[in-house]
């Protein structure tokens, strides 16, 4: 691990103004960037530790929404009984990632910004364009079946590995940020994640010295929330494919659907085009199918990941058959 | 100010920039002179002499570092000692002796919870915070119903539960019948 000098922010203004040296950056849980930094992958030169910041809350919204902390924990989020019983989808995807020590140590602002397990963006004597842009990409022509299906470009095929995330952009979460000038704003999550193109290293909307403060998670929205991991062992795996499905159902049709998928793309992958092939069409595995297809219409496999396409369309028409039971 | 042993002459300015920390282990405030590198874990063993908490991996990956932070269990190999000023940190050493075991360690014996034992301090304090977030009632993957408040301790949601514990020697029918046991209270 390179050396670093380190200095703990006492409130948001105070810590996104320490990061604004160069080389400086922020730490939370840690539980990604240090690891990372023991590769020297990330050579930060200063850190600012905002764990201690007064951003844990999770806090009731004016409307009926809730705002997550930056700061919370991933096992907080998880336990949360409104979390639980109004959002489901997110406690489930919480407690479908990781293991209990990382979550009670992992912030869900840490969380959104995790990097890629990309083999080959750990491995520094591999070409990596996120790692060293320019550099190439080992993986398309590598052993590549965990990597992306759809979005992906010839520069980077690395897939986004947050559960979390996946079902908050089924829940259309807005990111709270505060900037380097100490201007708040807010970011969907939809917007907040870049497709890799040819710059795989920029992989959120985020600008230098920006921090995330909360998430806020508007009203429910009506029907049945239900997120459904699938890896290569039952626990403590990253997703090969993972669905976050909420859908409403009304003598048997269904009335609305959102769905976003997660271990198949560089971002959490909502698909409109799956939303719209279920909307007013009838609770049935043949629509389920038509969704599955119209959502991976433009998907690729690499080779090793070719499987994915498939495995894909079966576990959106289960969550879906699944999550329309009691719409 | 002390020099680490291993440092890049690049670095040298920054790397004697050590920091003075107050760690709360085991109930003791220790006060030590830190590269603000050092990992919880290397605090613990290298600087604290305290070898019950062991490094296998040294990446988050298999539990053998495991301490409780505020009751709470974490990877100690994966947080700079820094951060945890203040505090209260619980290692293998500080929840039982040999002529005091703790529940769990009395129950790892009896039940053969362990072959190399190697493991086993991660195990223990994983277990340890694991009844703790049952008792409060935190769901897991392995639960049917997240929005229910009740948590029925299953051998699955033991399995779930415990998935960040590796364990080589593959004694996890055992270590689960260890944690029942004291679940349970049929540990004698």
């Amino acid at each position: 691990m390179r050396a670093f000098t380190y200095e703990r922010a006492t409130d948001a203004p105070a810590a996104v103004a320490a990061v604004s040296r160069p080389g400086a950056k922020f730490i939370s849980g840690g539980t990604n960037l240090l690891d990372l930094m023991k590769l020297e992958i990330e050579r930060p030169t200063h850190l600012v530790d905002i764990s201690r910041l007064p951003l844990k809350d999770i806090e009731e919204v004016p409307g009926g929404g809730l705002r997550i902390g930056a700061q919370a924990a991933n096992s907080d989020a998880a336990a949360d009984a409104r979390v639980r019983t109004r959002y489901p989808v997110l406690s489930q995807a919480l407690v479908a990632g990781a293991s209990g020590q990382l979550r009670n140590k992992a912030s869900v602002g840490g969380n959104l910004l995790q990097r890629t397990r990309c083999p080959y963006f750990y491995d520094t004597a591999a070409g990596c364009n996120k790692r060293n842009p320019g550099a190439g990409c080992a993986a398309i022509d590598g052993i590549n079946r965990a990597h992306a299906i759809l979005g992906a470009s010839e520069d980077c095929i690395a897939t986004h590995p947050s559960d979390m995330a996946v079902a908050m952009t089924a829940l259309e979460a807005q990111i709270e940020l505060l900037g380097a000038d100490q201007a708040a704003r807010r970011v969907a999550i939809g917007e907040f994640y870049r497709l890799p193109g040819d710059t795989p290293h920029i992989e959120t909307v985020l600008r230098p010295g920006e921090m995330i403060t909360g998430v806020v998670l508007p009203p429910p929205p009506p029907g049945r929330q239900v997120y459904r991991k699938v890896r290569d062992r039952a626990s403590y795996a990253f997703a090969l494919v993972s669905v976050a499905a909420i859908v409403t159902t009304e003598r048997g049709t269904i009335t609305g659907a959102r769905v976003a998928f997660g271990g198949v793309a560089h971002k959490p992958w909502r698909s409109v085009e799956a939303e719209a092939a279920l909307a007013g069409r009838p609770a049935t595995m043949a629509t389920y199918r038509a969704a599955a297809e119209a959502a991976m219409a433009h998907a690729v496999g690499r080779g090793d990941n070719d499987f994915k396409i498939d495995l894909a369309k079966r576990t959106l028409c289960r969550t879906l058959a699944n999550a329309a039971q009691a719409g | 100010m002390s020099i680490p042993t291993v440092v890049d002459t690049k670095d040298a300015e920054i790397a004697t920039n050590n920091a003075q920390v107050a760690l709360t282990v085991n109930g003791r405030v220790r006060q030590l002179d830190l590269d603000p590198r050092t990992s919880l874990l290397d605090a613990l063993r290298e600087h604290l002499h305290l070898t019950g908490t062991k490094k296998g991996c040294d990446h988050g990956q298999c539990g053998a570092c495991t301490v409780l932070i505020n009751g709470r269990r974490i990877n100690s190999c994966l947080t700079l000692a820094v951060m945890h000023e203040g505090d209260e940190i619980v290692t293998i050493e500080g929840l039982g002796s040999p002529q005091a075991l703790h529940p769990l360690q009395a129950a790892f014996i009896e039940r053969d919870g362990f072959q190399c034992g190697y493991c086993t301090p991660g195990q223990i304090c994983s277990a340890v915070g694991m009844l703790a977030e049952v008792k409060a009632g935190w769901p897991s993957h392995a639960t049917a119903d997240v929005a229910s408040p009740q948590i029925a301790l299953t051998d699955a949601e033991i399995r779930e539960r415990m998935s960040g514990n590796i364990c080589r020697c593959a004694a996890y029918p055992n270590i689960i019948a260890a944690i029942l046991d004291v679940v349970e209270g049929g540990h004698r």
